[in-house]
């Protein structure tokens, strides 16, 4: 039988309107702890309209309901670090008494010289782990996850995804990511939102491969009355 | 005014601290792409300063942190109203508030204020210098990571429970504090130097944050110290001296940082 104690996040009727643009309207969906789920959409969907509301970020209407002591990690799309000259040990040490070097093994930046360099000058794959470093500073058991691999090469990709997955299997962290990529999906997703101002789909990631879910998904089907 | 040697210490003590604080405050401000908000910013004592003396105050800088509180709670209410560029309504303000002080001062007192005086530096005015200057760094100090964060990603900063609008309101403030005791030194048209240059030169040099602050309040020190001593040493005003001083430094840095690569 299912327990409420299950779900690390319940939205129901969620709505954002911005400058009286309706952004998201009537969003519901469940997440059950400890798995992914994967948030798919057009530009201007609202994927990340959706995950600053759910971080409270911005004005909203409807229901989130976090599970109980709930801590939640945030790595955002862009970050400012090209004009800022900030190393990688002073961005982390912002969290006081943080053993840095403790925090770098989990995502697999083990180089030590890495700590003295200036975030401005990181490859984008490096920056994203170092993200991801300060994203679990707090040891939380969300994770929210705007397009983790922009600005990464192609070769960095799938071991940014694989490392992920086992922070998820070994943390028992909750994994909310942003994504267009249907192999990313279908491999390191359980569950599948699809965006287009409302729910256009939600559901098992397998369901990706269904050419009629990806007409859906990728289609131009927008929810009635959502229009700006 | 004849320049004695007690007003020359108190000028220089004085100029040590105000170029520490600019130079230490600058560095956000260079960061943020605010650089030529801390310059703007420094005109608005004007009309403060002007009024300071008609009403014959001991401490006419006081009228000019006044207006500087002021502009400062105006520019950044406006800012997160309209959501416009800090530079956009700076620009507004500061130019109103130019025009209002040419109007109303003194020929003679405004080339004193527009590029500083060290002949009227007392022990009081110092002492109020070293303690603002040591106060504003080490508030600084305390929301210098909270700042960096929030110009890194202000999505981060507010996630991580950091009250953006707040710091930067607070930060605003400290840099109307330094601006308006740096006045009397450097003058209301080039103070907003010595929150620019040090920290640009600084980062010329610097590849973390704790080697390019310390080095902007250095480089703020040193371009306020020589700038006081040559300006002493021939008997002109000591605001064009205190830029030449930290252009020279900046200079260095360019030809440093050029070499290096």
């Amino acid at each position: 039988m299912e327990n409420s104690n299950d779900y690390a996040l319940r939205v129901s009727n969620l709505g954002v309107k911005l400058q009286n643009q309706t952004i998201l309207d009537k969003v519901s969906f469940e997440l059950k702890k400890g798995t992914a789920l994967a948030v798919v959409g057009p530009n201007g969907a609202g994927k990340t309209v959706l995950f600053k509301a759910l971080l409270n970020l911005l004005p909203h209407e409807g229901r989130i309901e976090w599970q109980p002591k709930v801590k939640i990690g945030y790595v955002p799309q862009n970050i400012s670090v090209s004009d800022i000259p900030i190393s990688v040990r002073e961005f982390l040490s912002f969290r006081n008494g943080l053993d840095i070097e403790a925090h770098l093994s989990p995502v697999k930046l083990d180089d030590k010289d890495v700590l003295n360099k200036s975030l401005g000058v990181l490859s984008g794959g490096q920056l994203r782990r170092v993200l991801i470093a300060w994203a679990l500073v707090d040891h939380p058991n969300i994770l929210l996850f705007d397009e983790p691999t922009t600005g990464v090469d192609l070769d960095s990709e799938e071991p940014i995804y694989r490392m992920l997955n086992e922070l998820k299997m070994k943390e028992k962290i909750t994994i909310l990511l942003i994504t267009h990529d249907i192999h990313i999906i279908r491999e390191y997703s359980d569950c599948l939102l699809a965006l287009n101002r409302c729910v256009t789909f939600f559901g098992e990631s397998k369901e990706i491969m269904n050419p009629s879910v990806q007409k859906i998904i990728f289609g131009e089907t927008v929810c009635a009355g959502t229009q700006p | 005014m004849i320049l004695t040697i007690e007003t020359l210490a108190f000028s220089l003590v004085t100029g040590i601290f105000v170029g520490i604080s600019a130079g230490y405050l600058g560095s956000l401000m260079v960061l943020e792409k605010m650089a030529l908000v801390g310059d703007a910013l420094s005109h608005v004592a004007l009309p403060g300063l002007a009024l300071g003396l008609l009403l014959h105050l001991d401490y006419p800088f006081l009228g000019a942190f006044a207006f500087l509180f002021a502009a400062a709670v105006i520019i950044w209410h406006v800012g997160r109203v309209t959501k416009l560029s800090f530079e956009s309504i700076v620009g507004a303000v500061f130019t109103l508030a130019l025009a209002i002080g040419i109007l109303i001062m003194d020929k003679a007192e405004l080339l004193e204020a527009l590029f500083g005086d060290i002949t009227r530096v007392t022990l009081l005015h110092t002492i109020i210098a070293v303690v603002i200057s040591v106060a504003a760094v080490f508030l600084t100090r305390i929301i210098y990571k909270k700042l960096v964060l929030g110009m890194i990603s202000e999505e981060l900063a507010i996630s991580k429970g950091i009250n953006i609008a707040g710091t930067n309101l607070l930060y605003l403030l400290l840099v109307s504090l330094i601006v308006s005791i740096g006045i009397e030194i450097v003058g209301t048209l080039l103070v907003g130097f010595l929150v620019i240059v040090p920290a640009a030169a600084a980062k010329n040099l610097s590849s973390n944050l704790l080697t390019y602050s310390v080095f902007s309040a250095v480089f703020g020190a040193i371009s306020s110290f020589s700038g006081v001593l040559t300006s002493s040493y021939l008997s002109v005003q000591p605001g064009p001296m205190v830029v030449i001083s930290g252009i020279i430094i900046f200079a260095a840095t360019v030809i440093a940082k050029w070499r290096a690569k």
